[in-house]
């Protein structure tokens, strides 16, 4: 049995471990050691200037912004999302009420179900040139032509500062939905049908039955949907890029870390800068996910 | 409609075929409400795809107009330039032969790391085992700078090759976990049978373990190829340079939106656009069920 265990398990190991250090392991180490350095790609040795990218990030006003952004990400963007998704998957699946003794969804949820997940599927790159021409800031824009026809002036989506990254949360929140109905639906299957047809017995509504059994049997799901959203929040990457006029524009008014990373490095070469931005953006994402999930702790309900 | 049903229980056997019948009375208003929901949130999902569809058989001068009209007549020569002219073929091409090579790729290492990981025990073991999981909490924009001049120091920028590689080890982390968890599920009997038969531990693996793995296997294998086949990042950075025929579609799409307003052929952007989205909806209709499984059980770590 034990014969050739170790050349198998290292047989086995070899090409994935190598792999993963060569493209995933040193590039993080390397990313936190190029943040300090003033890197811009021409020398071979970065000149070592330990935390002085960190103290310029702080006088950094489009850093500021990005981050601003994701604070409005954060908390608006999970929010909408869990609202809507828990609403129609408490349709889909309890909105029919009892029948023969089960909790059923309403008619068709099957169908809604298979639509609302579809944006799931496409490449949000490909969705940020599908809303490029639906948020077209004249009357060819397919909202405007609309709004239009009940006589409203055309709306800048994607220009006009103070509402472009709104029109961007949109297109998130639009691609997300459908996900998370299906996790949410997910999460009420696997509550016991006893627990409801109890407290339906006990005449419980259907605001009762949504707000007093099903969301708090459903805390975990949520919670792991805060993460992800959350997570999905510091990573707006592909949509700002095509979506937002100007890469992360107007004005910087929609611009987020990973745009900036980006640009800084690919763009101005200012390698050593945009890893401190990326260090930057790490720290933000682990605080966050720990945060949330020591936060949203709570006891377990056992079922 | 709780009390409803619990008034009449003598309804309830024959319910199973009555149910048509006693549907609108206990949903009334709500009902009606939630339908108006459910309805107005599924245009808007389909409505813009639609819309696109359409506009790919617009002219110009019919796109500039109004937003809400049929095309005047039905021509399909704006497909034809999106695939002739703006290489949309040429990207697709592309991209099915990177995450073709990429997924299998990453399912082989990814199960092959999984199963040793999961069910041997060695030192190093848990080391190997968190080395691989950390890699799912690290945002993937900290490692872009020292990851270009990673691929480009070993020659492998504006390569397929180079992406292939690049893919399948950021992929590794959530196929190591998610497999690792599931063969660590699997009975240890049939396993421990096949060796004392004298079966060695590498066709133990693929012959016993890799077919009673399958449910789990194919999970992650949707997983990544929606992951792979949606990646914009990468590509861009990863092949930047002036390599235009390897370009994947996402880049492609992207693109030929940004120049679209200089060469003003939007019939022809959107059948590009038109193009990258009927694949993955074919496939998303012919298996939504294990898509929608697949990807919320990758999502539930």
């Amino acid at each position: 049995m034990r014969h050739g265990r170790y050349p198998f398990i290292i047989g086995f190991l070899a090409a994935p471990v190598l792999l993963y250090v060569v493209f995933v392991v040193s590039p993080y180490l390397q990313a936190f050691y190029i943040s300090l350095t003033d890197w811009k790609g021409v020398s071979a040795n970065p000149r070592f200037i330990g935390l002085e990218n960190f103290s310029r990030l702080l006088d950094d006003e489009v850093f500021w912004a990005a981050v601003r952004h994701h604070g409005v990400l954060l908390l608006a963007m999970p929010l909408v999302t869990i609202v809507i998704a828990l609403f129609f998957s408490f349709l889909l699946n309890l909105g029919g009420g009892q029948r023969g003794g089960r909790m059923t969804g309403i008619g068709g949820s099957q169908v809604y179900r298979v639509i609302f997940f579809l944006p799931q599927v496409l490449a949000v790159a490909i969705v940020g040139v599908l809303f490029q021409t639906i948020y077209r800031p004249d009357g060819s824009g397919v909202i405007n032509g609309l709004l239009g026809k009940i006589g409203i002036e055309p709306v800048g989506w994607l220009i006009e500062p103070g509402l472009a990254l709104w029109s961007i949360i949109g297109v998130v929140v639009w691609q997300a939905v459908g996900f998370y109905v299906v996790l949410f639906s997910a999460g009420m299957s696997s509550i016991p049908s006893d627990v409801f047809e109890a407290a339906a017995l006990d005449g419980a509504g259907r605001f009762t039955l949504f707000f007093k059994i099903t969301l708090p049997l459903l805390w975990d799901t949520m919670q792991v949907a805060w993460v992800y959203l959350g997570i999905a929040a510091f990573d707006c990457f592909a949509l700002v890029q095509v979506l937002s006029v100007d890469r992360g524009g107007p004005d910087n008014s929609t611009t987020v870390l990973p745009m900036e990373i980006w640009r800084t490095a690919f763009n101005f070469s200012k390698f050593g800068y945009a890893s401190a931005m990326g260090v930057a953006l790490f720290f933000m994402t682990i605080t966050f996910a720990a945060l949330t999930l020591r936060v949203t702790r709570r006891e377990r309900i056992e079922f | 409609m709780a009390t409803d049903t619990a008034g009449k229980p003598a309804t309830r056997p024959g319910t199973a075929h009555g149910r048509p019948k006693r549907r609108r009375s206990p949903l009334g208003v709500f009902g009606s409400l939630s339908h108006l929901a459910l309805l107005v949130w599924a245009i808007l999902i389909i409505g813009p795809i639609l819309w696109t569809f359409l506009a790919s058989f617009k002219t110009n001068a019919e796109i500039f107009g109004d937003p809400i009209t049929l095309p005047a007549s039905l021509g399909w020569d704006s497909w034809g330039r999106a695939w002739e002219k703006a290489h949309i073929g040429q990207y697709l091409l592309n991209t099915v032969f990177v995450v073709v090579c990429s997924t299998a790729a990453t399912m082989l290492l990814g199960s092959m790391a999984a199963y040793v990981l999961a069910r041997y025990t060695f030192p190093g073991n848990r080391a190997i085992y968190f080395l691989f999981v950390s890699g799912m909490t690290f945002p993937v924009f900290l490692a872009l700078v020292p990851l270009f001049f990673v691929v480009k120091n070993l020659g492998l920028i504006d390569t397929h090759l180079g992406v292939i590689l690049v893919y399948t080890a950021y992929s590794l982390p959530f196929t190591v976990f998610f497999l690792s968890a599931f063969f660590k599920t699997l009975p240890t009997s049939v396993a421990e049978a096949a060796m004392m038969d004298g079966c060695s531990h590498t066709r133990t693996f693929f012959q016993i373990m890799v077919p009673m793995a399958r449910p789990g296997l194919i999970s992650i294998t949707i997983f990544n190829i929606l992951g792979q086949w949606n990646q914009y990042l990468l590509p861009i950075v990863l092949l930047t340079g002036n390599v235009e025929d390897k370009w994947l579609i996402t880049q492609g799409v992207a693109n030929i939106s940004t120049n679209a307003g200089y060469e003003a052929d939007w019939p022809g952007m959107f059948a590009a656009l038109s193009m990258s989205i009927i694949p993955v909806m074919i496939v998303y209709i012919i298996f939504q069920r294990q898509i929608q499984s697949g990807l919320t059980s990758g999502a539930v770590k």
